[in-house]
């Protein structure tokens, strides 16, 4: 809804993400509208139950049903949520807004209206950081937040030949975030949605469950000439999943490119994506042909709060990404790209903290993006799942650094801490895992595997990488255990070289 | 005693009497059931509920015997069947909620039984209370029971809450709900010598009361003199937080305000409240009502309200937007009609069509239209930019020290049912030109009868008040009801 008015050529796309067309370049602008729920007990209007996958309508007041008679009241707790958020996109928090009714029938539409903000909504501009990969970050302007009702369901599949409503959903409150028209590449889009989630996580206003519908995308594409007059958008509706958002941008895009290019013109139009065939299609006229006659709602009062319920909400807001990012830069010394992966998700940022405190910053991100994050992803598990705590790989790395353990040991220690659990010092005396620093001892495995191959000797001694051969040899006998430096400094010695 | 006695009192006499025991709760309930029964002919109610009646009186001689009376307790009422009303079927006198039955109590409602009072039944309306005749009722027109002078022809009792007006007139119940959105309270009551208060926006909850114009509708009482409507009103208000329009303020003892001097009140006289095709009665009633005010000590000020001539058409446009949207719940899905169809937008269409009547088509219409793209600005902003004028035409008024404005209620006295209801609507919606600033400026109106037509037929003054300044208006409908030759109520010819 925002392409023709918005300022749009803030910046032009990278040549690398032109896609390539018959008659040359094309560029690729796009805009998002994210509906996001509002992480709250209750719902926008109503008292009742915003909890997932209940009974039908089992989460249903008088109020979300529209039973006569009925009135909506605000739920301030989700007013917090959208000021929170408004916050955390750096945006303009309107102390004034209103709410809107957007008239149109539908089964799953009991009011034949949904609440909304169409003229004056409770967040304004804003701005979002996003980085498109580790060396390149985009700005994301926001134009707008506002709060509105989540209309119930349609479950066609109950009966042959009727269709059944779901109102569980009915008054849900959802945040619809409005991007500008910045986006230039699906996987701008993406890590921009990614991005957007990760801010709501961590405030805690969006859960951003996407199988549980909590956020969705209408995603709006338009293709032109780099630098040239701006083409005619589509809005493909309803995209629920961050790949699918970048996949319906992509087949979008192509198609406006090969109408344009075969001298046809593109029709403003609403589309839906069809995952199944990787491609859009228009949605039937009569679900578009919509005048929604929008007018203030005569039940709600203007929302209006001062700067102190602002200020309040701001000084209990968590620290961001974008902040915590830079902050582990500054004090584990991580690189930008180790600290963005670990502050994309709150629970992983706390996990490497609780881990790098006290401790060598770099080595626990490495254990934690590369070991952990490794193990987790081959699992299909989520970090607030994860068998190992922090406890325990703070202190596998306490074992490596104080020479307890080697590197190769630590990694068959996770493993088994990962597997059977427990206490790793423990583990590593009772199962013998320390690290054999004892000269003598290696020295007697070394005289053993010298004395019976000679061949070998002979041939280490003309070349002297051969040496690898014995360490290997070594570390055998001794179950991996020996201290690789005492072994090599042994080897050398002994064998001259 | 007499039967009859019973059917002739008071509320507030029927409460003291209740109170000393000289009849009981279901005596006086009895009464009046049987009064309902033979007075059907009227059609005032669409649901009577005898034996939830006879159950909360009996339940009411409870309380009074334990000495726990509530300021109600024992006063048989009729409710205006917009108010949801739990077990009770409720129907805004349209087809399209026939056989719908809440689960739940409006809270208006709930606080009279909280009070104590007896429900008779559910009044009838014009349907989703659009109407200045009552004819617009699924459930047929209400007779009023006043005829004029040698005359047998059947006359409207006003509406939309003309089940209450005539109910009350009728010695049916001894007050009634009633709602108003543009003058459904006062213009009822005009035509049936009863007295009725609009009071102001938020001073009653919405909540549970079937919506009309949501930024205009206001639940209110109407009963046999200002007396009983203050004892009612007080029942009736009160914040409620279930409906956000509603103000958060305390109610006050508006009986007690009663016999208060008016000595020194300033009473503005409206010259554009002198409308073309004024009854000579009704402007001669209004100068009457003047005198009886200035001699009781008031100063009578010419005031000017620019921007009335634009009231009735801006809320032509204002209500019937709100109504359309209000009315959109009204689909079938979910309860009342259902007209089967091919398909949704089918089944949606036969049973919109089926279900709502022929004014209430008309108004979604109009309603539909001036929110429409590309009408939005020309209608529905500018009827928006005219109430703020209107608003603000009061607001001058009352800022120069004026305590009340002095109106007539309606242009003319009642007239015959179906006399209006085929010719050009416009014609009826005239009967609301006094009633309808009050609603845009969200201000409280009162209406007491002041006199009688040439016709014999009963005619109302309006008073509008400043925001919550209801008891002003009951002192000076008061003085207005002292100084007034009696009105009295129609004779009972229904049987």
């Amino acid at each position: 809804m925002t392409h023709a008015a918005a300022p749009l050529d803030i910046r032009t796309a990278d040549p690398k993400k032109l896609i390539a067309g018959a008659t040359g370049d094309w560029e690729i602008i796009c805009g998002l509208e994210v509906h996001a729920q509002v992480t709250s007990q209750s719902k926008l209007f109503s008292g009742a139950s915003t909890g997932f996958g209940a009974e039908a309508n089992s989460h249903v007041s008088l109020v979300d049903a529209a039973m006569p008679g009925m009135l909506p009241v605000l739920n301030e707790e989700c007013v917090r949520q959208a000021v929170r958020t408004g916050l955390g996109l750096k945006a303009e928090i309107n102390k004034r807004s209103t709410f809107d009714r957007k008239n149109y029938f539908y089964p799953d539409l009991p009011q034949g209206y949904q609440i909304s903000q169409f003229k004056s909504p409770i967040v304004g501009e804003g701005e979002v950081v996003v980085d498109v990969t580790p060396s390149e970050q985009i700005k994301v302007r926001i134009e707008r937040l506002h709060l509105e009702q989540d209309a119930g369901k349609s479950l066609h599949d109950q009966s042959p030949t009727l269709s059944f409503v779901d109102l569980n959903r009915s008054g849900v409150a959802l945040m619809e975030i409005v991007s500008k028209p910045d986006i230039r590449s699906a996987d701008e889009a993406r890590a921009y949605v990614t991005k957007l989630r990760s801010i709501m996580r961590y405030l805690g206003t969006c859960d951003g469950n996407m199988e549980e519908g909590s956020l969705r995308a209408d995603v709006n594409v338009s293709v032109r000439k780099p630098g040239g007059a701006l083409g005619t958008r589509c809005e493909i509706k309803n995209v629920n999943s961050i790949r699918f958002i970048g996949q319906a941008i992509d087949a979008e895009a192509r198609r406006q490119i090969a109408i344009l290019e075969d001298g046809g013109a593109i029709v403003q139009e609403t589309r839906l994506f069809d995952p199944a065939r990787g491609e859009t299609r228009a949605m039937r006229s009569k679900e578009e042909a919509h005048d929604y006659r929008y007018f203030p709602d005569p039940d709600l009062l203007p929302l209006e709060f001062d700067d102190a319920f602002i200020a309040a909400l701001r000084d209990k807001l968590p620290e961001l990404p974008d902040a915590k990012k830079a902050r582990f830069m500054a004090d584990y010394g991580l690189t930008s790209y180790d600290a963005g992966v670990l502050v994309a998700e709150r629970e992983a940022a706390d996990y490497f903290e609780a881990v790098a405190r006290g401790r060598d910053g770099k080595l626990a991100a490495n254990w934690v993006i590369n070991e952990l994050f490794g193990r987790l992803n081959k699992e299909g598990l989520d970090i607030v799942h994860a068998p190992v705590s922090a406890a325990s790989l703070g202190a596998i790395i306490d074992l490596i650094g104080s020479g307890a353990i080697s590197g190769k040991i630590a990694k068959d220690l996770f493993e088994i801490v990962w597997t059977e659990g427990g206490d790793p010092a423990k583990i590593v005396a009772e199962r013998g895992l320390q690290q054999v620093t004892d000269t003598g001892a290696i020295s007697a495995a070394v005289d053993a595997i010298i004395a019976a191959n000679p061949d070998k000797v002979a041939q280490a001694q003309a070349k002297p990488t051969m040496l690898g051969w014995f360490v290997g040899q070594v570390m055998k006998q001794t179950g991996g255990k020996a201290n690789p430096q005492s072994v090599n400094e042994l080897l050398k010695q002994k064998l001259g070289i | 005693m007499a039967k009859l006695d019973l059917n002739n009192l008071t509320l507030a006499g029927a409460r003291d009497s209740l109170r000393a025991r000289d009849y009981s709760a279901q005596e006086l309930t009895e009464a009046h059931l049987e009064a309902m029964e033979k007075a059907r002919a009227l059609n005032a109610f669409i649901v009577e509920t005898p034996e939830q009646a006879r159950a909360m009186a009996k339940a009411a001689d409870a309380r009074l015997a334990k000495g726990e009376a509530g300021p109600l307790e024992g006063i048989p009422l009729g409710i205006k069947d917009l108010y949801c009303t739990q077990g009770v079927a409720t129907t805004a006198g349209s087809h399209i909620l026939e056989g719908f039955v809440p689960q739940y109590e409006s809270t208006v409602s709930s606080q009279l039984w909280r009070d104590g009072a007896v429900m008779l039944g559910k009044l009838n309306l014009d349907e989703f209370a659009m109407g200045s005749s009552n004819e617009t009722s699924h459930f047929g027109a209400v007779t009023s029971p006043w005829r004029r002078q040698g005359s047998n022809v059947a006359l409207v009792p006003g509406g939309s809450s003309g089940g209450s007006a005539a109910a009350v007139a009728a010695r049916l119940c001894l007050g009634a709900t009633a709602t108003d959105t543009g003058g459904s309270i006062r213009q009822p009551a005009a035509f049936t010598g009863t007295v009725g208060i609009k009071p102001t926006y938020g001073r009653c909850s919405r909540w549970g009361i079937v919506a009309f114009a949501s930024s205009l509708d206001q639940a209110g009482p109407i009963a046999r003199n200002v007396r009983d409507t203050a004892i009612l009103l007080r029942s009736m208000a009160g914040f409620d937080p279930k409906d956000s329009t509603s103000v958060d303020r305390p109610v006050p003892d508006y009986e007690a305000a009663l016999g208060s001097s008016i000595k020194g009140k300033t009473i503005g006289i409206p010259k554009e409240y002198r409308v073309d095709g004024m009854s000579p009665d009704i402007e001669a009633l209004w100068q009457q009502g003047i005198a009886w005010l200035r001699a009781a000590g008031a100063n009578i000020v010419d005031i000017t309200l620019p921007h009335t001539a634009h009231a009735l058409p801006a809320y032509y446009i204002v209500a019937p937007a709100e109504a359309s949207s209000n009315l959109a719940r009204y689909d079938g899905v979910r309860y009342g009609l259902r007209e089967q169809g091919r398909d949704i937008v089918d089944m949606y269409e036969k049973t919109r069509a089926a279900g709502f009547g022929k004014e209430v088509r008309r108004r979604i219409m109009i309603g539909t239209y001036v929110l429409s793209a590309g009408y939005y600005d020309a209608y529905y902003l500018r009827a928006q930019k005219i109430r703020t004028l209107i608003k603000r035409d009061f607001e001058q008024a009352f800022a120069a020290g004026v305590d009340a404005i002095l109106t007539p209620a309606t242009p003319s006295a009642a007239f015959g049912i179906g006399e209006k209801s085929d010719a050009d609507p416009i014609e009826m919606y005239l009967n609301d030109v006094f009633t309808v600033t009050v609603n845009m400026a969200g201000l409280p109106g009162l209406v007491v009868p002041a006199g009688l037509s040439a016709e014999g037929l009963p005619l109302g003054l309006q008073l509008i008040g400043r925001p919550f300044e209801e008891e002003t208006l009951f002192t000076l409908a008061q003085v207005i009801e002292e100084a007034a030759p009696k009105v009295g109520l129609p004779e009972a010819w229904w049987g």
